[in-house]
C-alpha cells in the first residue's frame, strides 16, 4: 500500500504531515516513510532512528578518453544539454547537466566517451521500532531529482512487504519529479492551506493528479486562517477531504524545533487518525 | 592583447549586459589593431538549460585574453573559462562599454 | 534602474506575501516580475489584468511520423527514458517521459523522427490592481521551470522598465538553488532573502545565500515569525552578521499576514498598525540600500 503526500506548492505543511501520520501509524502497525523530497529532504529532523543502511547512487555519465579521441566534434554536436563541450584540443563534460542519453557515447565514432558511473545522491535506511525511515539527498551542485527519486523507489519496492503501509513525502510544485514520485502509488494525500494561495496551488496539483489519473484526497492544513473557498472548490469536484488540520501558533512553533505535532495537540491527533482510518479502509478494500 | 565584454550592443557607448550566459553581445577590443569583432548571442535565449557553457565556448573562439562583465559566470562556465585561463573581471554591468574598459585599465574591477 | 530580487530557498516563508507588498509601495515607480513561475502566486493579490498573453517554448520533444514509421524499433532501443512504447504496433512517443535528447532522431534510418519545440505554458504582462505592470507566466503540467523562462519574464520587465523610465524592478524569485533561481539573479542589484525560524528555514538560507555571494550581489534579510522560535532567529542574525548581510527586519507571527492574502490583499493594504510599519520602514531601507555603492 503506497501513499503519496504531495502539495502544489511548498510551505503547506506536507512534512508535518507525512512525519506526523508515519509516527501515528506507527503506534499500532509497522510502517515505511519515505522521504522523496530529494533536493531537500528534512522528514529526518522529525523522525529519528538507528542508521541500518547506507547506499550511494549513482548516474551514467560519459567520460573523455584523449588517446583514441579524433577531435571530430561529433558528441557536442549530438549533445542537446551542453553537457559535451569542445574546447580546442580537450572535450569537457559537465556532468550536472548530462541527461545519461548516451547518444555522445554511443554515436562516438572511435568510442572515446565510454559510460561510466557518478555519484549523485546517498540513500539512507533508518530503524526506529515500527518505523522504517528511507532518505535520498542529491549531492550539492546535482540538479536532476528525477533519476534519484526513481531509484529510491526500486529500492523500497524490493527492500519491504507489498503490504506494508508506505508513506512517501513527494517533492512539491507540479513537474517531473512530483510525477515521479507518485506515478506509481494507490493514493496522494494533496495538502494544502484554506487561503487563495493554497486553493490555486491545490487547483494545479488536482489537475496533474487526474492527468496521472490518481485516486486522491486533501487534507486541508492551518484549518481555520483563512476562508471556505478550499471546502466549496473540493465539495464541487467531489474531493474527499481526509482532514482538516487546525491552525495553531503552537503547530509551528513545534515544527521550527523538529518536533512532533500531534502527540502535544489532541485537535490534531483526531484530524490524523481520521487520516489513518481512511488509509486503512482503503487498504482493506484493495 | 584582445578584451571581451558581455554588451547589449557593439559600440564603446554600448551598454555592457550584466549577465554572462544569457549576454546578448560578447564585443572582442583588439588594442594593437584598434578593433572590434562582435558575436550576436541573442539566440541563447532559446536555450533552456546550459547557457553558460555555450556561450563559454564562443567566447574562446573568439580568443581574447580578458574578459569584462557584470556578475561572473554560473558554476559550469566558470570551469570552462578557468581552462582556457582567460583573465575574468567582474562588476562591469552598471557601465558602458567605455567606462568598463577605463575601469579595467585603472585596476578598479574585481577579479573574479 | 534598479532591480530588487525576493528570494527564499524553502516555500512557505512569506517571500511572496513580501513581494507583493513591496510592489504595492513601488506602485508607478516599479515593473513587477514573477520568477517563482512554479507556484506563481503573485498575481492573487496583484489581480492583474492581462493585456498581452504569448506562448513560451521551452525545450524539444520528439515527433514519430507514423506514415513514414516502418516499426524497426532502434529508436526505441536506444532511448533511455522509455519514452517510445509500442501501442497498437505503432512506435510512439510518450512526450511526458520524452527527456529531448533528440538520440532517437540521429539513428532513425529513414528520417521518420522529428523534434518540435514545446509549448510550456504562457506568458503574460499585465496591468495590476494599483495600475503598475506586471510580467507573469503560467507553465503546463510536468513542464518545468528553466533559466529560460525566467530569463524571458526578467527580459521583459527590464524593457519595460527602461522603455517608462522606471526606478525600479521587483522580482519574485524563483525557489531552490538551481538554474532557475542563477537565471533570477542574475543582473541583480540587491536581493531580500526572506526567512523563518525553523532548522529547515536556516538551513535553506545558507545554501541559497551561497549563490548570492558567488555573484557578488548585495543583499539583506527579513526574518518571517521571528518570535517562533527565538534561538534560532538568534542563530539566522549571528550568520547575517557572520556574512555582512543586513538585516532589514523581524517580522512577528501575525496571522493578519494570513488574512490579508485570504481576502486578496497584500498586508500593507489590510494591516494597519505594526506589520504594515515593519514592512514600510523595510522597504524604505531597500530603497536605500540598493542604491548605494
Amino acid at each position: 500500500m503506497k501513499i503519496a503526500i504531495a502539495s502544489g506548492k511548498g510551505g503547506t505543511g506536507k512534512t508535518t504531515l507525512s512525519t506526523n501520520l508515519t509516527a501515528l501509524f506507527a503506534e499500532t502497525e509497522t510502517v515505511v516513510l519515505t522521504d522523496l523530497d530529494v533536493e531537500e529532504p528534512n522528514s529526518g529532523l522529525f523522525i529519528k532512528g538507528e542508521l541500518v543502511k547506507e547506499e550511494i547512487k549513482y548516474k551514467m555519465i560519459p567520460e573523455w578518453k584523449e588517446d583514441t579521441c579524433t577531435l571530430c566534434g561529433e558528441c557536442q554536436k549530438v549533445c542537446n544539454f551542453h553537457a559535451v563541450i569542445q574546447l580546442g584540443p580537450q572535450i569537457l563534460v559537465f556532468p550536472e547537466l548530462c541527461h545519461s542519453c548516451y547518444a555522445c557515447s554511443e554515436l562516438c565514432p572511435t568510442s572515446s566517451l565510454p559510460m561510466i558511473t557518478q555519484r549523485m545522491g546517498l540513500l539512507k535506511q533508518f530503524e526506529n521500532k515500527n518505523i522504517s525511515f528511507i532518505e535520498s539527498r542529491l549531492d550539492i551542485g546535482q540538479e536532476q531529482a528525477v533519476p534519484l527519486i526513481a531509484q529510491t523507489n526500486e529500492y523500497v519496492d524490493k527492500a519491504f512487504n507489498k503490504n506494508t503501509v508506505k508513506i512517501f513525502d513527494a517533492p512539491p510544485g507540479t513537474s517531473c519529479p512530483v510525477i515521479e514520485a507518485t506515478k506509481d502509488v494507490d493514493f496522494v494525500i494533496l495538502v494544502t492551506e484554506p487561503t487563495p494561495f493554497g486553493l490555486h496551488d491545490l487547483k494545479l496539483a488536482v489537475e496533474t493528479m487526474k492527468e496521472l489519473q490518481k485516486d486522491f484526497g486533501v487534507v486541508i492544513n492551518r484549518y481555520g486562517v483563512g476562508n471556505d473557498d478550499v471546502l466549496d472548490y473540493c465539495e464541487e469536484d467531489n474531493i474527499p477531504i481526509l482532514a482538516k488540520i487546525p491552525n495553531s501558533r503552537k503547530v509551528a512553533e513545534l515544527y521550527s524545533k523538529g518536533e512532533l505535532v500531534y502527540t502535544e495537540l489532541p485537535e490534531v491527533k483526531k484530524e490524523l487518525q481520521n487520516v489513518k482510518n481512511y488509509i486503512i479502509n482503503l487498504k482493506n478494500n484493495n | 592583447m584582445k578584451i571581451a565584454f558581455t554588451t547589449k550592443g557593439t559600440e564603446w557607448e554600448s551598454e555592457m549586459d550584466p549577465r554572462f550566459g544569457r549576454t546578448e553581445f560578447i564585443l572582442v577590443y583588439d588594442d594593437e589593431k584598434d578593433e572590434f569583432t562582435s558575436f550576436d548571442n541573442r539566440e541563447i535565449e532559446n536555450e533552456a538549460h546550459g547557457a553558460g557553457p555555450k556561450t563559454s565556448q564562443k567566447l574562446f573562439e573568439m580568443g581574447p585574453q580578458v574578459l569584462l562583465t557584470g556578475n561572473g559566470p554560473g558554476g559550469n562556465a566558470a570551469t570552462i573559462l578557468q581552462k582556457t585561463g582567460m583573465k575574468i573581471y567582474i562588476g562591469a554591468g552598471q557601465m558602458s562599454v567605455k567606462e568598463a574598459f577605463e575601469a579595467y585599465k585603472n585596476n578598479s574591477l574585481k577579479e573574479f | 534602474m534598479k532591480e530588487i530580487v525576493v528570494i527564499s530557498g524553502k516555500g512557505g516563508t512569506g517571500k511572496t506575501s513580501v513581494t507583493a507588498s513591496l510592489a504595492v509601495l513601488a506602485g508607478n515607480d516599479a515593473i513587477v516580475a514573477d520568477c517563482d513561475v512554479d507556484a506563481a502566486d503573485l498575481h492573487l493579490l496583484m489581480k492583474p489584468i492581462v493585456e498581452k498573453s504569448e506562448n513560451f517554448f521551452s525545450g524539444v520533444a520528439s515527433r514519430i511520423s507514423e506514415d513514414k514509421c516502418t516499426n524497426c524499433g532502434i529508436c526505441a532501443d536506444v532511448c533511455r527514458f522509455n519514452a517510445i512504447p509500442v501501442i497498437n504496433n505503432q512506435h510512439t512517443i510518450n512526450t511526458l517521459n520524452c527527456e529531448g535528447c533528440g538520440y532517437c532522431e540521429r539513428v532513425c534510418p529513414i528520417e521518420a523522427i522529428s523534434m518540435h519545440d514545446q509549448n510550456v505554458g504562457d506568458w503574460y504582462i499585465s496591468k495590476t490592481k494599483i495600475e503598475n505592470t506586471l510580467v507573469h507566466a503560467k507553465l503546463g503540467i510536468g513542464a518545468e521551470n528553466s533559466g529560460k523562462l525566467v530569463a524571458k519574464v526578467k527580459n521583459e520587465a527590464k524593457r519595460l522598465a527602461e522603455e517608462n523610465n522606471k526606478d525600479y524592478i521587483i522580482v519574485d524569485g524563483s525557489p531552490g538553488i538551481g538554474c532557475p533561481v542563477v537565471s533570477s539573479l542574475s543582473g541583480a542589484n540587491f536581493v531580500v532573502l526572506v526567512t523563518e525560524p525553523s532548522l529547515s528555514g536556516l538551513h535553506d538560507l545558507r545554501r541559497v545565500y551561497e549563490l548570492v555571494k558567488k555573484f557578488n550581489l548585495k543583499a539583506g534579510c527579513i526574518i518571517n515569525k521571528y518570535d517562533i522560535n527565538t534561538d534560532v532567529t538568534k542563530d539566522i542574525i549571528r550568520f547575517l552578521n557572520e556574512e555582512s548581510v543586513e538585516h532589514i527586519a523581524s517580522l512577528p507571527y501575525n496571522e493578519n499576514f494570513t488574512k490579508a492574502m485570504t481576502f486578496g490583499k497584500t498586508i500593507v493594504e489590510y494591516d494597519q498598525d505594526e506589520l504594515k510599519d515593519l514592512i514600510v520602514s523595510s522597504w524604505e531601507k531597500i530603497k536605500k540600500l540598493a542604491n548605494s555603492n
